[in-house]
């Protein structure tokens, strides 16, 4: 495989991501006042908690596409708040998928698959057309490689965000909400894509409202409210006997 | 009466105002002084290939040139106005302001006869280079707010979803901002080529040579020489030739912002 950069210093033994007393604000809005947490090699982490509590934060600053205000986050051992750190290499090793899919509607579902290929990793057109078959054949859309994200159902949208992650052959990925915005009837299909990642090995952090998979692929339970990990722990244990009070709250509200 | 009765008497009344109008002007009008003024065909029949295939040609010509300069100026310019360092920013804002507030003609007239006397500068192309480069200055003052417009209007989630893959600042604004940009701003753009169409009769100001000569300044040569001398004919004929060029390209952009909106 021909990649355009030099191979980072991977630290064999961390943990997948890291985060040490991490603080976001924006102006004098205080969203994240102090996280600490990580996620180990192969585990899935589900993140929930009411609106507006700062999962997305979290998340968006796992990659950088927000700023932190301090704290640290190590991505396998390789601090990305670090200014030196190249975060366009690290980024290929974590992959993102978003509530709104964010397709290139330009181009068609394959092209979307292997641009970053081709851009980011330096790899050929033919290799990264390949392996961009594969993984359209992973979730179940060999057929759609010719068509425009705007001719596809939002479910077929997503498992192509989710292909298109894959491509890069990341280490790690990162959901956001990932069927908040589909059809109730299309969101099995995505699921299903997800919990067979999880069951390959891939590391995860999902912050979703579907209590269903956090019980049933999970390996931790974060719960955040106003800024800050309130609980973290087994999936079942937290949604069958929550500690706290605000977690007691929250899920009578939504199961 | 009813309501529909009396809608129906309203319309009718219109109709007949509007008729009685056109009478008015039709009985009035001196139809012999019109014709002989903007119609003269007697005549004419010698000049109109030198309004074709000179006139229109250069007028076509200086359009796509200055078009295509002030283009590319645009993308410098909007380029500059997302640079990191502030001061490329503060030169792209006053450079656009400074352009959109001058009237077109004061740049012309500027590049055509203050700067090769202040700076015994001269533009490429003798004068009428000069002309064109004026107009690419303006065009390109246009256009850049129009660029932008387009590049603020592609969805953040964009940036972020190539960014996200690991693509740089450059490559994410060449293969997934720009593309998406250039398809939102091609229906303005069109409107600023016929702006630009229209623009290029200015260059009536500084004296083109008789080959140079564009639509406006031939026009108004033919008005004062030639078989049609003393009417208005060769404008009239010079107007038709304007709007055979820019109806069908207005007309082609409401086609495509209808079509923009529905796929929407
Ligand atoms: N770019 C921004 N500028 C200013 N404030 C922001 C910005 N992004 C998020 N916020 C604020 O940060 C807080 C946390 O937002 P965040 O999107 O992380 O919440 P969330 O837990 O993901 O909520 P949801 O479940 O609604 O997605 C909110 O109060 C939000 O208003
Ligand atoms: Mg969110």
């Amino acid at each position: 495989m021909s990649e355009m950069h030099p191979s980072l210093d991977l630290d064999e033994s961390a943990p997948a991501i890291q985060v040490r007393d991490l603080h976001k604000s924006y102006g004098d809005n205080e969203v994240l006042t102090g996280i600490d947490f990580h996620v180990d090699k192969g585990q899935v982490v589900c993140v929930i908690g009411p609106s507006g509590s700062g999962k997305s934060t979290l998340l968006r600053c796992v990659n950088r596409l927000e700023e932190p205000t301090s704290g640290q986050i190590l991505v396998e051992g390789i601090d990305i708040t670090d200014p030196d750190t190249e975060l366009d290499q690290v980024r290929t090793r974590i992959g993102m998928v978003f509530q709104q899919f964010n397709l290139f509607p330009h181009m068609t579902v394959l092209r979307n698959l292997t641009i970053a290929q081709q851009r980011a990793k330096g790899r050929g057109r033919k290799e990264a057309e390949q392996i961009a078959r594969e993984n359209l054949l992973k979730v179940g859309l060999a057929d759609k490689e010719a068509a425009y994200p705007a001719h596809l159902s939002g479910g077929q949208q997503q498992r192509v965000a989710i292909a298109r992650a894959l491509s890069m052959n990341p280490d790690m990925m990162l959901f956001d909400e990932p069927t908040s915005a589909l059809d109730p009837e299309l969101v099995g299909d995505v699921l299903d894509v997800m919990k067979k990642l999880a069951h390959e090995g891939m590391t995860m952090m999902v912050v979703t409202h579907e209590m269903g998979f956090a019980r049933e692929v999970g390996d931790k339970l974060v719960f955040m409210d106003g800024g800050v990990i309130v609980e973290e722990g087994d999936p079942v244990e937290v949604l069958t006997n929550p500690q706290h009070k605000r977690t007691q709250t929250f899920l009578s509200k939504v199961l | 009466m009813t309501r529909s009765a009396r809608t129906r008497l309203m319309t009718l009344s219109l109709y007949a105002v509007f008729l009685a109008l056109v009478v008015i002007f039709v009985l009035l009008a001196n139809w012999e002084a019109i014709k002989d003024n903007f119609f003269l065909t007697e005549g004419f029949t010698g000049n109109w290939q030198d309004m074709v295939f000179t006139g229109a040609k250069n007028t076509i010509l200086y359009t796509i040139i200055s078009f295509i300069g002030g283009f590319v100026l645009a993308v410098i310019l909007v380029l500059m106005k997302l640079a990191p360092i502030a001061p490329f920013r503060w030169l792209a804002t006053a450079y656009i302001e400074l352009f959109r507030g001058l009237p077109a003609l004061v740049v012309i007239l500027f590049m055509g006869f203050g700067v090769p006397i202040a700076f015994g500068w001269r533009p490429p192309g003798g004068t009428v280079g000069a002309g064109l480069v004026a107009l690419m200055l303006v065009a390109g003052a246009y256009m850049a707010e129009t660029l932008r417009a387009g590049i603020e209007a592609v969805p953040k989630g964009q940036t972020e979803a190539a960014r996200s893959l690991g693509m740089n600042a450059p490559w994410t604004m060449a293969s997934i901002v720009m593309p998406q940009a250039l398809r939102i701003v091609i229906p303005p753009l069109t409107n600023e080529l016929v702006i630009l169409l229209k623009d290029t009769s200015l260059l009536f100001v500084i004296g083109l040579a008789a080959s140079q000569k564009e639509l406006t300044t031939l026009a108004r040569d033919f008005m004062s020489s030639g078989p049609s001398a003393g009417t208005a004919t060769s404008l009239t004929f010079a107007a038709l030739l304007y709007l055979a060029i820019t109806l069908p390209l207005t007309r082609l952009v409401a086609w495509m912002e209808s079509k923009q909106k529905r796929s929407r």
